[in-house]
């Protein structure tokens, strides 16, 4: 090692030794941080202080001496340990990195596209709770006089969850939406996710069809959070909810379909249990209080609408989402 | 020029031969106390595991020089099952005392060079290497 840093210990220990003032042991301080900046190991430490004090304190007994080596031989292992943690914390950073870049895959990735469609005014919210997210929202739509849209949600949080989106956005991708219908579209979802996905994953999923022709909102349900139904003329809530197993669990599940016609002013909420199920230090907050901050903002447009209630539940929740948080809102204008 | 000499590990007590062995040839290529006690804590690893996982082996010592460049080989050799998954093991935090640093990452901190064959059912053979600055 450098005779330098043995020079400048030595010179510390010596003032030390002579008058053993607080100021010394402050300089010591210092001085041990910069031996870790040098990357000087515990072993060393100990034989720059022996080589240091043959100088100093010459003439002392030579079992003093061993005791050092003894001490050197204890420190080995220390040494050891010190550069397994630094290893394993630069590891730790590398993966944050790619976390980070994964995250940014999964937010290309998971990209949708309001649907246009007359009469009809939609707007949506989805926040992860950690850096991947385990909800999904998907649209389709031609543009003209249908948009359906799937809310799903993986049981299970961080990158396990985020992989078997993709295979739910496959999937999406692939299914004729208008002719499968709602029922229709989760049975070849819950084929394709029951085929690729491990017996421990489960998805859930609410899938709705809006046709501006009739003003029908049809949907059905994988074992999904109800939907709620804001009826306007009489001022209430509904929850929309179909029966319907889990996505993954059985090939050949069959999910029942249900349809209300939207009239002007009402509007559907579909969510994720991170807003039905959000937790405050006081425990979780109550639907009542969910439906009326819904309600506190019935009168705005639906993407105003979702991004209130975000902003509500987060702030009830510290800022601190216990769960990823999805919420759409389709309003009939 | 080389020269060698061994211990073989049957039993715990060979770990301590294998370590003075290690240590005696390491004062005379001129190894400081740090170093050797980072040579012999190296073959302490090498040589509990022969005694763990092999059951018998040997640790031989050679005082190298090549060309002025001294220094000092660790080879650990036994006919025991092999090391089914090498680079496995070679991971940081793997070995069963994960978080201690030690196991084989830490031989291969402790030493320069660090070489590992191994043949499954035929054995393994370990070499490390730690050169005099
Ligand atoms: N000579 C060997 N023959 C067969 N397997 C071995 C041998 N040496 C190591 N292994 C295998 O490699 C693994 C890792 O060895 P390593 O020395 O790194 O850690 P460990 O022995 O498990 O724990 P530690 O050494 O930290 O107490 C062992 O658990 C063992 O399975
Ligand atoms: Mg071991």
């Amino acid at each position: 090692m450098p005779q330098q840093t043995e020079n400048e210990y030595k010179e510390i220990l010596r003032q030390y030794l002579e008058d053993q003032s607080e100021q010394n042991l402050y300089m010591g301080e210092a001085f041990s941080r910069k031996l870790i900046e040098r990357d000087i190991s515990p072993e060393e430490v100990i034989s720059i202080h022996k080589s240091a004090l043959k100088d100093v304190l010459p003439g002392l007994p030579s079992k003093v001496w061993h005791s050092f080596d003894f001490l050197i031989e204890m420190m080995i292992r220390y040494g050891l340990a010190l550069k397994e943690h630094q290893s394993l914390v630069k590891r730790q950073e590398e993966m944050q990195l790619e976390m980070e870049v994964a995250a940014k895959v999964q937010e290309t990735l998971l990209k949708t596209k309001i649907p246009a469609v007359e009469g009809m005014d939609v707007g949506y919210v989805t926040v992860p709770s950690r850096i991947m997210s385990g909800d999904y929202i998907y649209f389709v739509g031609n543009d003209k006089d249908e948009a359906g849209v799937a809310v799903a949600d993986v049981m299970g949080k961080g990158i396990p969850a985020a992989l078997c989106m993709s295979m739910v956005k496959f999937g999406m991708d692939s299914v004729r939406h208008s002719a499968e219908g709602p029922s229709g579209v989760l049975s070849v979802i819950n084929r394709i996710v029951e085929k690729s996905v491990n017996d421990s994953m489960f998805v859930t999923m609410m899938y709705g069809l809006y046709d501006a022709k009739n003003s029908t909102f049809s949907y059905a349900s994988a074992g999904h959070e109800p939907a709620l139904h804001y009826r306007a003329s009489e001022n209430r809530f509904v929850e929309l909810d179909a029966k319907g197993l889990l996505l993954g669990v059985s090939q050949d599940a069959r999910y029942e379909e249900g349809a209300i016609v939207l009239e002007r002013g009402d509007f559907v909420a579909i969510m994720t249990d991170g807003v039905t199920e959000a937790r405050t230090p006081e425990g979780f907050v109550e639907k009542e209080t969910i439906l009326e901050i819904i309600s506190s903002v019935k009168d705005r447009p639906a993407q105003e609408m979702a991004e209130h209630v975000f902003a509500e539940l987060d702030r009830m929740q510290g800022f601190r989402l216990q769960d990823d948080f999805s919420l759409v809102i389709l309003k009939k204008e | 020029m080389a020269y060698r000499s061994s211990v073989d590990i049957h039993t715990e007590w060979d770990i301590v031969a294998a370590r003075q062995l290690g240590r005696n040839e390491a004062k005379k290529v001129g190894f400081g106390t740090v170093d050797q006690a980072r040579i012999t804590t190296a073959i302490s690893e090498l040589a509990r595991n022969i005694y763990l996982y092999a059951g018998a082996g040997k640790i031989e010592i050679e005082r190298l020089n090549e060309g002025g460049l001294f220094g000092i080989a660790i080879i650990a050799s036994d006919e025991g099952p092999g090391i089914p998954d090498v680079r496995k093991v070679m991971e940081d935090g793997y070995s069963t005392s994960g978080g201690l640093g030690a196991g084989m990452p830490g031989v291969k901190r402790l030493m320069d060079d660090f070489r590992v064959d191994t043949e499954r059912g035929k054995g393994t053979k370990i070499t490390a290497i730690k050169w005099l600055r």
